[in-house]
């Protein structure tokens, strides 16, 4: 029996004994080994213990255990995301080598639902990037042209996806660190609603915009990893207590009273026309399909940036200020003082894009500056999140791009730093308002870059958001094309 | 007292030196577990043996409220007659220290648990009202430890602890104000049971705001104010009060350019053994804490039907308590104190009474007997094991004559090693009074057939009849080994020595 080419199928088929777990993982495992050292997606393999994990779930499945909804799905984890099974970077040389004591909240229920976790993946270093060139370990590339960026922060999380390294992995998704690399790499990324899964373990970087969420082959997927890790942590105290709702078995959606808003001024200035293209086709899918659209307005979208880069930041500076070089992680020699301590670890060991930001949101917190900033910075957040309770009252989803170009050629932004932060000007607006947004494949440019899809819902309605993504993704191919290199391996 | 200054120091008429305090109290509470984690607060575990990664603040951990500490402040609040804030909320306070392993303290800015509120206390026997700015939550930070030649080491048992931090309006005036204060508010937090509040431990610490207000022809001078860091002890804040006011007084003396505003405040830290305050560091430019609401946490609602429930569960404080008992036992003011101090004693001596023992004679028995038996025992009068109803007969045998002031303790002691009810331990132990006539007249007559001359000296109209009595007085309580009732020995021995005079 051939190894199927999704987790849903791939669990189903290793509970039967169909495929043995051990033989799903080696496969993956080879696929890293050979093109990793070109794409380098990974910051860690931990290859003996993720084929120990497998031979245990083969052997309770023998047993007649069943091991759980994901049995034998080998995974990847972001790796800002704390495991005890590798160490846990955050791309950074302060956390080089650095081991967490314990097991993220998301990683607890994959493990328990037999997943298998076959490393961490390389991003902006803490987050901080739309690239992953900021890593301080060296960039990913994209898998679909090796000479552009796979995006960021989740860079090597949405490659190793794309270059069917792993059937799914966890990216974070602080201002489309999860949609906007999915959408450099064509596959599916699903940034849920700020509460909606536990945040216990993912190393902060803006606490009250960080979300853990799934990237994976197809909207399935999606779904059935987003089943496994939301819900309710006694862990985090931002963690929302409702029921999960049966995202899997529920995808489905009456496309004939589906109310799908297009946002207008969204879609102007500095769009790429191919990318404006894609999008515009996906809309008339939805109504050749029977939807209705509707027309929607975001008048405070044109802010998000701003804003998203005073709250983001100034959580940052706060988050990250734990890094001293005094308690864990890494020290710089020759500090006399502990001044010098401080200095010398924060100086040396942290990037430039990570300071810039520390020292962006050391200043939007200071006395004097703090009203001028922050306070306002967090007025006009409340006026996005209205925004988008308004748009709801008339629309099921909002459609938009979800980054103005396809990927970029390595290097290009790198000294551009405000050319950089405006790849995020669609995804930033759905994480200040706490609502759920996917980044859906809808085509590929005239150069065969994937383009993305973003689809938003309200808060805690990932069920319709899911339902929503999945009639598309039924009604297209895009999301089954792979990209060249993988024939070639 | 150190270095409190005299009033003639300052010359001219009308001039005047009045010394200006507010007090920071942190107090911590007394949970099981620390404030956002389930790490155990203990003071006496090895280094860095309650600690998680909540309280390490190692990467990706997040803080969860302990309830019980809001709870216990909201409590604290409300005896300080403060208004409880109907949402309160956690701030994030940030400086770089290593023993702050966040780099950020949990805290509360702008929306405390607790403000507005006064607390009063008695000093000089008049009541005083200090006015309580706020009261609110913070966690403790860890301890940078030195005892290591050539390095530091940080200890983080103690990272995470809840504290409330209490902060007072300027408005005490005196050493010794400030002296009453700190020790009626410990009491208060003991007996609400709000912390154990040991000093030794660290439990509760002070920090006096101090300057002077110096009239000089007329005009007002107010000099820089003085925070003493850290202070744990009672004396140390009234030393410290006193020793700042004649410290800037002078310094005022000899630069009348030493005001506030111009010149800068500063902290301080006490030195006990030497009796001044050092300078520590000037407040110029002050440290900027960043403080903006921490995301990892919820604003938290206190609905207002809770503090209505908590504050109907409040129970009378000690000062109204010890008034009370003052006036309803008619209990001395040093015996009420000891038994008002602990909320458990005071409520078993309430319920001693209310079963009909005499409330005079059960303070003294409180405070003399069952209290030493307490303590040699590290327990409260409580915890021995004594009934009310036992502790009240023991009471009622007193007062009935029934055994004398020294079987007392020997009974209690009994008491407490037995169930034996206090009347049947006197039979057992022999020390039942002898209430006979017949035997106690006895008793007269052999002692005074025995001792002729002090009969003589007793019966004359000398000044050495007085004591004479009382010498036969003590031989016949010999003779009855201890058993006589002194009140009817005095009768009959009264009666006897009137026969001899021929009355």
């Amino acid at each position: 029996m051939s190894i199927p080419e999704t987790a849903y199928e791939l669990a189903a088929v290793v509970r039967e004994q169909g495929v043995r777990a051990v033989d799903a993982t080696r496969q993956c495992l080879d696929r890293i080994v050979a093109l990793d050292g070109e794409l380098h997606c990974f910051l860690h393999v931990c290859g003996e213990y993720a084929i120990a994990r497998a031979t245990e779930i083969d052997r309770a499945v023998d047993a007649g255990h069943d091991p759980g909804r994901l049995t034998g799905v080998p995974i990847a984890i972001k790796d800002n995301i704390c495991t005890t099974s590798s160490p846990t970077t955050c791309g950074s040389k302060m956390l080089a080598g650095f081991v967490s004591g314990y097991d993220a909240h998301v990683v607890e229920c994959l493990e328990r639902e037999g997943a298998i976790v076959l490393g961490k993946t390389n991003l902006d270093e803490f987050s901080m990037g739309s690239s992953a060139e900021n890593s301080a370990f060296g960039p990913t590339c994209n898998p679909w042209d090796t000479s552009r960026v796979p995006g960021g922060s989740s860079g090597g999380s949405a490659a190793a996806v794309a270059a069917r390294m792993v059937y799914a992995a966890l990216g974070s998704d602080t201002g489309g660190s999860i949609r906007q690399p999915a959408a450099y790499c064509g596959v599916v990324g699903v940034k849920p609603s700020y509460g909606r899964v536990s945040r216990r373990g993912l190393v902060s970087y803006g606490s009250s915009l960080d979300q853990v969420g799934p990237i994976t082959r197809n909207v399935r997927d999606a779904a059935l990893f987003l089943q496994v890790i939301a819900g309710n942590d006694d862990r985090d105290a931002t963690c929302d207590r409702r029921a999960v709702p049966d995202y899997i078995n529920n995808l489905t959606c009456e496309v004939s009273s589906l109310r799908i808003g297009v946002c207008q001024e969204l879609l102007g200035d500095g769009l790429d026309s191919q990318v404006r293209e894609a999008v515009r086709h996906a809309t008339s899918q939805f109504v050749d399909a029977g939807a209705t659209m509707v027309s929607v307005t975001l008048p405070h979208a044109k802010y998000a940036t701003a804003c998203y880069y005073l709250i983001a930041t100034a959580e940052a500076s706060s988050n990250l200020a734990r890094f001293t070089g005094v308690h864990y992680g890494n020290r710089s020699a020759n500090s006399e003082t502990i001044e010098e301590l401080h200095e010398n670890a924060r100086g040396e060991l942290l990037g430039n894009e990570v300071k810039r930001r520390i020292l962006l949101g050391t200043y939007a917190l200071s006395s004097g500056y703090y009203d001028q900033y922050y306070r306002k910075a967090a007025k006009v957040r409340t006026l996005i999140t209205q925004d988008f309770e308004k748009a709801f009252e008339n629309a099921d989803v909002v459609i938009t791009p979800v980054a103005p170009t396809t990927a970029f050629p390595i290097g290009d932004k790198v000294n551009d730093p405000l050319a950089m932060y405006l790849s995020d000007v669609y995804t930033i607006s759905a994480n200040l308002a706490g609502v759920c947004a996917a980044s859906i494949p809808c085509g590929f440019d005239t150069s065969g870059l994937p383009i993305g899809l973003q689809l938003t819902a309200p808060a805690y309605c990932e069920q319709s958001l899911l339902a929503i993504a999945q009639t598309y993704e039924s009604h297209t191919d895009h999301h089954l094309q792979t990209p060249p290199l993988i024939g070639t391996s | 007292m150190v270095g409190a200054r005299k009033p003639e120091a300052v010359g001219g008429v009308g001039d005047s030196v009045r010394t200006v305090v507010g007090l920071e109290i942190h107090v911590q509470l007394g949970t099981l577990t620390k404030l956002f984690c389930g790490c155990e607060v203990r003071t006496d575990a090895p280094p860095n043996s309650c600690v998680c990664e909540v309280c390490l603040g190692h990467p990706g951990s997040l803080p969860m409220l302990n309830r019980e500490a809001l709870e216990l402040s909201i409590r604290a609040g409300l005896a300080l007659n403060c208004e409880i804030a109907p949402v309160t909320r956690w701030d994030r306070k940030s400086y770089f220290y290593p023993d702050l392993p966040k780099s950020y303290q949990i805290s509360q800015f702008d929306h405390p648990v607790a403000e507005n509120g006064f607390f009063e206390f008695e000093v000089g026997g008049e009541t005083k009202r200090v006015r309580i700015r706020r009261a609110h939550l913070e966690e403790d930070a860890g301890k940078n430890v030195h005892d290591t030649p050539g390095c530091t080491l940080v200890d983080l048992n103690r990272a995470g602890t809840p504290l409330l931090e209490i902060v007072t309006e300027p408005d005490i005036e005196t050493p010794e104000a400030a002296y009453a204060f700190c020790t009626e508010l410990q009491r208060l937090m003991v007996h609400l049971g709000i912390s154990e509040a040991s000093m030794q431990k660290g439990q509760m610490r002070f920090e006096p705001n101090v300057n002077v207000v110096i009239t000089r022809d007329g005009v007002e001078y107010k000099t820089p104010i003085s925070e003493v860091k850290n202070i744990n002890s009672f004396r140390f804040v009234r030393d410290a009060i006193a020793f700042e006011t004649s410290r800037q007084t002078d310094a005022w003396e000899a630069d009348n350019g030493y005001v506030l505003g111009e010149k800068p405040n500063e902290n301080r830290g006490w030195n006990s053994d030497r009796g001044v305050s050092d300078f520590q560091r000037s407040k110029e430019g002050a440290e900027d804490y960043r403080y903006f609401p921490d995301p990892d946490l919820l604003p938290i609602e206190i609905p207002s039907n809770v503090v209505a429930r908590f504050r109907d569960d409040l129970p009378e404080l000690p000062v109204a308590m010890r008034k009370r008992f003052l006036v309803e036992y008619g209990l001395s003011a040093s015996d009420a104190e000891t038994i008002v101090s602990c909320r458990a004693t005071a409520a078993l001596f309430e319920r001693v009474v209310s079963l009909g023992a005499a409330a005079d004679v059960c303070g003294k028995q409180f405070v003399n007997v069952w209290a030493s038996l307490a303590n040699a025992r590290d327990v409260t009068i409580g915890e021995l094991g004594v009934s009310a109803e036992r502790i009240a007969e023991l009471v009622t045998i007193t007062v009935g004559g029934m055994i004398n002031k020294s079987a007392v303790s020997k009974i209690a002691e009994a008491m407490v090693d037995g169930d034996a009810s206090p009347t049947a331990l006197a039979e057992t132990m022999g020390l039942l009074q002898v209430r006979d006539t017949g035997a106690t007249e006895a008793w007269v007559d052999k002692a005074l057939s025995q001792n002729e001359e002090a009969v003589g000296e007793a019966i004359s109209v000398s000044k050495k009849a007085k004591a004479a009595t009382g010498f036969l007085r003590g031989q016949i309580m010999k003779l009855s080994e201890g058993k006589a009732d002194p009140k009817m020995v005095g009768e009959v021995l009264e009666g006897k020595l009137r026969e001899l005079r021929g009355e």
